[in-house]
C-alpha cells in the first residue's frame, strides 16, 4: 500500500515539497541545537519547559482525539464513521510520532535517551508516558495498517485485531492521564495540582483531535475527491461541540476555584496568563493576547457549531471555520497557557517570561512540518485505498 | 536476474564503500599506539592486560559506587591510596591525557564522553586559582 | 507473496529481535549493572503521608540549619559561604538570569517563605537576604519525578544525590522541585567558569545540577564548603537529624525553627531560624 505515496497530483507533491522546506529549516536548526545545548531556546532556569514539551502535551491529546472516531464506530456500530476510523488512527501515528520527537528535541542530553529503558522507574510519571505512549502507537500502527489491508482485499479483518483495537480504546484515555498526571501531581505548582486537569486534558483532546481529521476531511473532499460524508462530519461536528463545552466548563471551573477562594498560589498563574502579573513594579502580560484570542476563538466556533446543530444548517465553510477556531483556542489553551502558566510565577514566587527563539521555532516548526508529512502520506495511502475499492 | 546490469555494479560499488576502511590504508592497521606510560609508576590499579581491556567497566563501577552508593572506599595503588575516580585517581599519575589516554582512543576511533565533565591536570591548571 | 518467503521473513525478523534482545538480557544478569540499583534506588519514607511526629527514617539523615540571625548581623558572611560553594564545585557565573547556575543562593524572605508570606514582617523579615539551597527532602518529589534515577536518595546519609551521567536533561525535576533548588546547563558551562578546582569535575551542558551537600568533602571528613565558611559563627549548623545527641538536634530542641513550604509534604532537611 505504501507505492500509493509514490503517484499524486501536482497539488500534492507541491504540499509535500512546502512541508519538507520547513523540515529542512527545523533540522538544521536542530544541528545548531544539538551543538550548543539548549541555551539556543528561550527556557530560563524558571521557565525550565517551553515550545517543545507544551507541543507534546498538546500532541499528546491530538493522538487521543482518534478515540472518538474508534469507539462509536467498533463498539457502538456507527456505520457512518466506517470510513474514517483509519483517519483517526493515522492521526494518532503522526501526532506520537510529533510528541517522540518534541520530546527528543526537549533532552539535554538526547544520546542518554535510552536511559529510561536501561534504568526503569516505576515511580516517575515519564516512565509511564514513554510506555503508553510507545504501546499506543504500535497499536495504531497495527490496527490501521491490519484493517487497511484487509479492507483493500474485501476481506473481513483477522478477529484477532480487534482484540487490539478494543485494548486501544483505554489506551487513548490513558495516553493523556498519565501526561496530565506528569503536572498534576507535582506538590510545589499550584497552578497544575488539580484533579481536573486530567479530566480537562481529556476533554479538551476529545474536540482537538476531531477538529483538525474534520479539517483534514475537508481538505481532502477539495483536493483528493475524497468525502466522508455529511453525516460523519455532522457527527464529528457534534462529538467537537461537546467536548470542547466541557472543556470550557472545567476550565471556568479553574477561574472560580482561584478567583473565589483569593488564594494567592491558586490565582496568579491565571493571572498572569489573562490579565498580567505585575511583580515588583514590572507588568509580565506577554501570554495575554493569546490567552483572549483563544477564549475568543473558542466561543465563536462553539456559537458556530450550535447555530448550524439549532437552525439545522450544513454548510462546509461554517464547520471548517469553527473547527479551525476550536483547534487553535485548544491549542493555545494547553500548548501556551497551561504549560507556560505553571512556571510563573516560580517556586520563590519570581517571575521570568519566556519568549521562544527563532531557532526554538524553527524546530518547533520543523518538527510540525514532519507530522502534517507523515500525515499527509498516510493519508494517501488510506484515501488511494479507498478508490481502489471505489473503482 | 533480472535488471543485471544495473545490479552488479550496483553490488560492487558498495562493496568498494563497505569495505573502505580496511583497503584504504592498504590493508594495514596502522601502528598500534604506545601510550606514554607514567615515570617512576610501576603499578596500576589491576595489570596493565586486565586495565586495557576493562578499564571503561571499572570506571564505570567507580562511579556508580562513589556516586549511588557512597562508596569512597580509597584504591591502594603502589603503596598509596588514592579517591575513587577519574581526576583523584588516575590522573594523579596520568597526568596527560593527550600522551596517555587519546594516543589509544584516536586510534580505535573512541570519543569517551569523560572530558566534556572531567577536568585534565591541563585544563585545570589553565584557571587556576590565583593564590 | 508465496509461503517460503513469507517464511523466511518471519525467521529473519525473530532472529533479529533475539539478536538485539541478547545483549540486553546479558545485560540484565550480569551483577554490576545491578548492584547499583538496588543501593541507588531505595527511597524510605517514599510511602509515608502527613508529618504528625513520626521518624522519617533511621540510620544517618543530614540536615542544616541556617541561623539566619548570625546572617543578619555579619552581611559578607552569606556571601563568603555562597562563594565557597562555588569555588569548590566550580560552579560558572552567567551573567544572565537564563542561564544561571546556583546551588546557594540568596534572596529576601518573601521569596524563600512564599507560602508564610505575611503583611508585617520583622525587620529581618523585610530587609535581609536568605539563604536558599537544596533541601535534600526526606520525601523528595524531584526523585519521584526522576525517570532514570539520576536522582536519587542515599540511604546512607539522606542527602539527594544528582548522578550527572545518568541524567537525560529532561528537566522533570526541575518542574517538580517546589523549592526552585535546581539549575540546569543550558550550555557548556566551562567558559563561564573563572577558576576550576582540579579535584572536583564541571558539569557539561545538558544536565541539571544542584547542591550535593558537599558528599565528597563529607567523605574525606570535612563540613561542606558554605558551612566552613561559616565555622565558629553559628550560622550554619551541620549535621545527623537522626542522632539525638548531634549538635543540630539541640540547636532545634532549643530553637524555634520554620522550614520551606511545609505543606508540600516533601519533608525538607533544612531548617531556618529567623
Amino acid at each position: 500500500m505504501i507505492e500509493k505515496v509514490l503517484k499524486g497530483k501536482s497539488t500534492y507533491w507541491m504540499w509535500l515539497a512546502v512541508l519538507g522546506t520547513f523540515i529542512a529549516i527545523g533540522a538544521a536548526c536542530y544541528v545548531r541545537q544539538y551543538m550548543f545545548g539548549l541555551g539556543l531556546t528561550g527556557m530560563s532556569r524558571d521557565v525550565s519547559w517551553g515550545l517543545y514539551i507544551s507541543q507534546f502535551t498538546f500532541l499528546v491529546g491530538v493522538a487521543a482525539g482518534g478515540l472518538m472516531l474508534v469507539l462509536p464506530y467498533y463498539v457502538h456500530d456507527y456505520k457512518a464513521f466506517g470510513r474514517i476510523t483509519i483517519l483517526g488512527e493515522f492521526l494518532a501515528i503522526s501526532a506520537l510520532i510529533m510528541c517522540l520527537m518534541f520530546i527528543m528535541a526537549d533532552l539535554g542530553q538526547p544520546l542518554r535517551g535510552l536511559n529510561v529503558i536501561f534504568f526503569p522507574t516505576p515511580h516517575s510519571m515519564l516512565f509511564w508516558d514513554m510506555c503508553v505512549l510507545w504501546g499506543y502507537l504500535i497499536l495504531n500502527c497495527l490496527c490501521g495498517w491490519v484493517i487497511l489491508t484487509a479492507e483493500r482485499k474485501q476481506v473481513h479483518p483477522p478477529k484477532w485485531i480487534y482484540i487490539f483495537v478494543y485494548i486501544s480504546i483505554p489506551f487513548a484515555v490513558s495516553i493523556h492521564t498519565v501526561t496530565a498526571m506528569l503536572y498534576c501531581g507535582l506538590p510545589g505548582r499550584h497552578f497544575w495540582l488539580s484533579a481536573i486537569i486530567a479530566p480537562r486534558f481529556l476533554a479538551s483532546a476529545f474536540a482537538a483531535g476531531p477538529s483538525l481529521i474534520v479539517l483534514a476531511c475537508l481538505v481532502m473532499r477539495k483536493f483528493a475527491n475524497f468525502d466522508a460524508g455529511k453525516e460523519a462530519i455532522q457527527k464529528l461536528t457534534t462529538i467537537i461541540m461537546y467536548a470542547a463545552i466541557i472543556n470550557t466548563f472545567f476550565f471556568l471551573l479553574e477561574f472560580f476555584v482561584g478567583y473565589y477562594s483569593e488564594m494567592p498560589g491558586h490565582t496568579h498563574s491565571l493571572e498572569y496568563l489573562f490579565f498580567g502579573l505585575e511583580h515588583d513594579g514590572h507588568v509580565y502580560n506577554n501570554l495575554v493576547p493569546f490567552m483572549w484570542t483563544a477564549t475568543a476563538f473558542s466561543f465563536t466556533g462553539l456559537g458556530i457549531l450550535a447555530y448550524m446543530k439549532i437552525a439545522k444548517v450544513f454548510d462546509y465553510r461554517l464547520v471548517g471555520t469553527a473547527a479551525a477556531l476550536i483547534f487553535f483556542s485548544l491549542w493555545a489553551d494547553k500548548g501556551l497557557g497551561f504549560v507556560f502558566g505553571g512556571f510563573v510565577p516560580n517556586p520563590l514566587n519570581e517571575v521570568t517570561e519566556y519568549i521562544p527563539t527563532a531557532n526554538e521555532l524553527g524546530i518547533t516548526l520543523g518538527i510540525w512540518a514532519t507530522g502534517f508529512f507523515i500525515l499527509t502520506l498516510l493519508y494517501k495511502i488510506a484515501v488511494g485505498v479507498e478508490h481502489e475499492i471505489e473503482a | 536476474m533480472y535488471n543485471k546490469g544495473t545490479i552488479i555494479p550496483g553490488l560492487v560499488i558498495f562493496i568498494v564503500f563497505v569495505t573502505f576502511p580496511l583497503w584504504y590504508n592498504g590493508l594495514n592497521a596502522g601502528t598500534v599506539p604506545k601510550p606514554d606510560l607514567p615515570v617512576g609508576q610501576k603499578e596500576c590499579v589491576a595489570p596493565a592486560a586486565e586495565m586495557r581491556d576493562t578499564h571503561m567497566k571499572l570506571l564505570n563501577e567507580w562511579r556508580d559506587a562513589v556516586l549511588r552508593d557512597n562508596d569512597r572506599v580509597n584504591i591502594k595503588v603502589g603503596g598509596k591510596e588514592y579517591r575513587k575516580g577519574l581526576q583523584m585517581a588516575c590522573m594523579q599519575c596520568h597526568t596527560d591525557k593527550e600522551k596517555f589516554c587519546d594516543s589509544c582512543h584516536t586510534y580505535a576511533a573512541v570519543s569517551p564522553t569523560c572530558w566534556d565533565c572531567h577536568l585534565t591536570p591541563a585544563v585545570a591548571a589553565s584557571k587556576k586559582e590565583t593564590l | 507473496m508465496d509461503k517460503t518467503r513469507r517464511k523466511f521473513l518471519k525467521i529473519a525478523g525473530a532472529a533479529a529481535l533475539a539478536g538485539i534482545g541478547a545483549p540486553a538480557i546479558v545485560k540484565l544478569t550480569s551483577h554490576t549493572a545491578f548492584a547499583s540499583e538496588g543501593a541507588g534506588h531505595a527511597a524510605p519514607a517514599s510511602g509515608e503521608s502527613g508529618a504528625h511526629g513520626e521518624p522519617a527514617s533511621t540510620g544517618v539523615r543530614l540536615g542544616m540549619v541556617v541561623d539566619m540571625r548570625v546572617f543578619a548581623v555579619q552581611p559578607m558572611l552569606l556571601d563568603q559561604a555562597i562563594a565557597a560553594c562555588n569555588k569548590v564545585h566550580n560552579i560558572p557565573h552567567f551573567p544572565d538570569r537564563k542561564n544561571e547556575i546556583k546551588w546557594i543562593w540568596k534572596a529576601p524572605y518573601a521569596n524563600v517563605f512564599p507560602e508564610q508570606e505575611v503583611l508585617h514582617k520583622s525587620e529581618m523579615a523585610k530587609t535581609k537576604p536568605f539563604a536558599v539551597l537544596c533541601n535534600h527532602c526526606d520525601n523528595p518529589s524531584c526523585v519521584k519525578a526522576c525517570p532514570t534515577k539520576a536522582t536519587f536518595v542515599q540511604p546512607e546519609n539522606g542527602i539527594v544525590g544528582m548522578d550527572f551521567h545518568r541524567c537525560i536533561g529532561c528537566r522533570f525535576c526541575m518542574a517538580a522541585c517546589p523549592y526552585g533548588a535546581r539549575s540546569f546547563n543550558w550550555q557548556d558551562p566551562r567558559p563561564f567558569i573563572t577558576n576550576y578546582n582540579p579535584e572536583f569535575p564541571t558539569r557539561m551542558r545538558g544536565v541539571v545540577e544542584k547542591c550535593n551537600f558537599c558528599g565528597e568533602r563529607l567523605a574525606l571528613g570535612l563540613e561542606p564548603a558554605c558551612v566552613e565558611a561559616c565555622k565558629g559563627t553559628g550560622a550554619m549548623v551541620f549535621g545527623d537529624l537522626n542522632d539525638p545527641a548531634s549538635e543540630i538536634r539541640g540547636v532545634l530542641d532549643k530553637e524555634f525553627t520554620i522550614q520551606r513550604n511545609p505543606a508540600a509534604g516533601t519533608k525538607p532537611s533544612v531548617y531556618y531560624i529567623v
